[in-house]
């Protein structure tokens, strides 16, 4: 683990120094043009974004039922992070949405609900910071609900109108533009994962800090 | 064993609103803050003496949850003033009755809120509350449910937590924003010119489905979240 990490970091600083070059040399869009390239940094952010919420849900309920106290610090290294690649989604998003739609938001349901999985990990890390003794579960609650939550992005998305494009466009892209986007996607992930040991590290040594000065203070 | 899950949660209920009925502490202001909030929708929203169409449905149920965080926050307070909350931990029942007890009596406030807020909505927005009584009735009823579900748990929850009463709503709006939806869209199908009651049909349903996923969540998780 701890020597994975610095390799992580290395790796995906040197791919995501390289990215823009690779980028660059990915072909135009042909109706969007230079904008659609936020692209290649929108999609692995957002996709990351929900892979931090289902760790932090998934982790909360180990904690929860299963009383592995370790598993909270993985649950809020998830949503700080989740917090991180979510508001990396909302600001490329209105960016490249108002050259593609001309407007900066739309009320679409993909929109919507990311904006509300972002406000579910900012409450959530408000309460964990604010909270004081025992937020730590009640965190693990919410964080359960907040997961429950994610689904509702494909319930709605008949029922409104909808302009963000589908997911089934990324598995059908020209070659000339995914390997660039996968590329991307792996530097994103890579990071993703090196910060998300390190966070869990941090608290796990933090837990046992606390731990060791209530054992002196018994002593 | 189901029996007496329903009788715990009965007795809980019936306490609650025994205290209630005593004091009507939580009735009355929750009532007055209801109507406050209609009313300052109304000087924000209102303009040369008309309310613009379709503001009906969101005021109603905006008012609706504010004003449940509020009694929300207030019955967990109670408990935990007067120091009672830790002996009806401690009472020998299912932890997942007792909240349920609590859901129930927070129900009933808030259907006595209801009462007289639909009323009040339709006449100062001019919305035809009565033009489908009962499925308007049954999304406020889904919708209530929904809300309070999570509500419940989470004031639960944050008895013991600092800083409370901002956390509360800070926790609770976020999470139950897909039945604020369901409740707006659908009250608005049945309010507009043209009612559209398949697409209110659909937001009832919809609304079940919150309602069922809400609640089993609630049920599972106040068990571990109140053990101390």
């Amino acid at each position: 683990m701890k020597t994975l990490n610095p390799l992580l970091i290395g790796l995906s600083a040197v791919m995501l120094g390289v990215a823009p070059w690779i980028i660059n040399a990915a072909p135009y869009e042909s109706t969007m043009g230079l904008v659609q390239k936020i692209f290649y940094f929108h999609f692995p952010s957002a996709i990351l974004f929900l892979v931090a919420a289902l760790i932090c849900g998934v982790a909360s309920a180990i904690f929860l039922f299963g009383k592995k106290a370790s598993a909270d610090g993985w649950a809020i290294a998830a949503a700080e992070l989740g917090l991180v690649f979510g508001s990396l989604t909302l600001v490329t998003g209105p960016l490249w949405a108002r050259k593609a739609w001309g407007v900066w938001w739309v009320w679409d349901p993909r929109l919507t609900s990311s904006l509300l999985l972002w406000m579910i990990f900012s409450a959530y890390l408000l309460l964990r910071k604010y909270g004081g003794p025992g937020s730590d579960k009640l965190g693990a609650g919410m964080a359960l609900f907040g997961m429950a939550n994610v689904p509702f992005i494909y319930v709605s998305v008949n029922v409104w109108r909808t302009l963000h494009p589908q997911t089934s466009v990324v598995p059908t892209l020209p070659t000339d533009m995914g390997i660039p986007l996968w590329f991307c996607f792996a530097a994103f992930a890579m990071l993703f994962v090196a910060l998300l040991n390190l966070r869990a590290r941090l608290e796990h040594q933090r837990a046992r800090v606390e731990a060791l000065y209530l054992a002196e203070d018994e002593a | 064993m189901i029996g007496s899950f329903f009788r715990v949660a009965w007795h809980v209920m019936r306490k609650d609103l025994t205290v209630e009925v005593r004091s009507k502490e939580v009735l009355l202001t929750t009532l007055f803050f209801a109507v406050s909030v209609v009313l300052v929708f109304s000087f924000a929203i209102v303009r040369e003496g008309r309310a613009p169409d379709d503001v009906a449905a969101g005021i109603l149920w905006v008012a609706v949850s504010f004003s449940g965080t509020l009694a929300m926050g207030r019955t967990f307070e109670r408990e935990r003033y007067n120091d009672t909350l830790r002996a009806l931990l401690l009472a020998p029942a299912d932890r997942p009755a007792i909240y349920t007890g609590k859901l129930l009596g927070l129900l009933v406030l808030l259907a006595l809120v209801e009462i007289v807020l639909v009323p009040l909505v339709g006449l100062l927005f001019n919305a035809p509350i009565l033009a489908y009584p009962g499925r308007l009735a049954t999304l406020l009823a889904l919708g209530t449910l929904g809300f309070a579900a999570v509500g419940t748990l989470f004031a639960a929850m944050l008895v013991r937590v600092r800083s409370r009463d901002t956390l509360l709503p800070v926790l609770l709006y976020p999470i139950t924003i897909p039945v604020m939806i369901a409740g707006v869209r659908g009250t608005a199908a049945l309010f507009q010119a043209t009612p559209d009651l398949a697409m209110a049909q659909f937001w009832i349903g919809l609304l079940v489905f919150w309602d069922a996923i809400f609640i089993t969540l609630a049920l599972w998780t106040f068990e571990p979240v109140m053990t101390e």
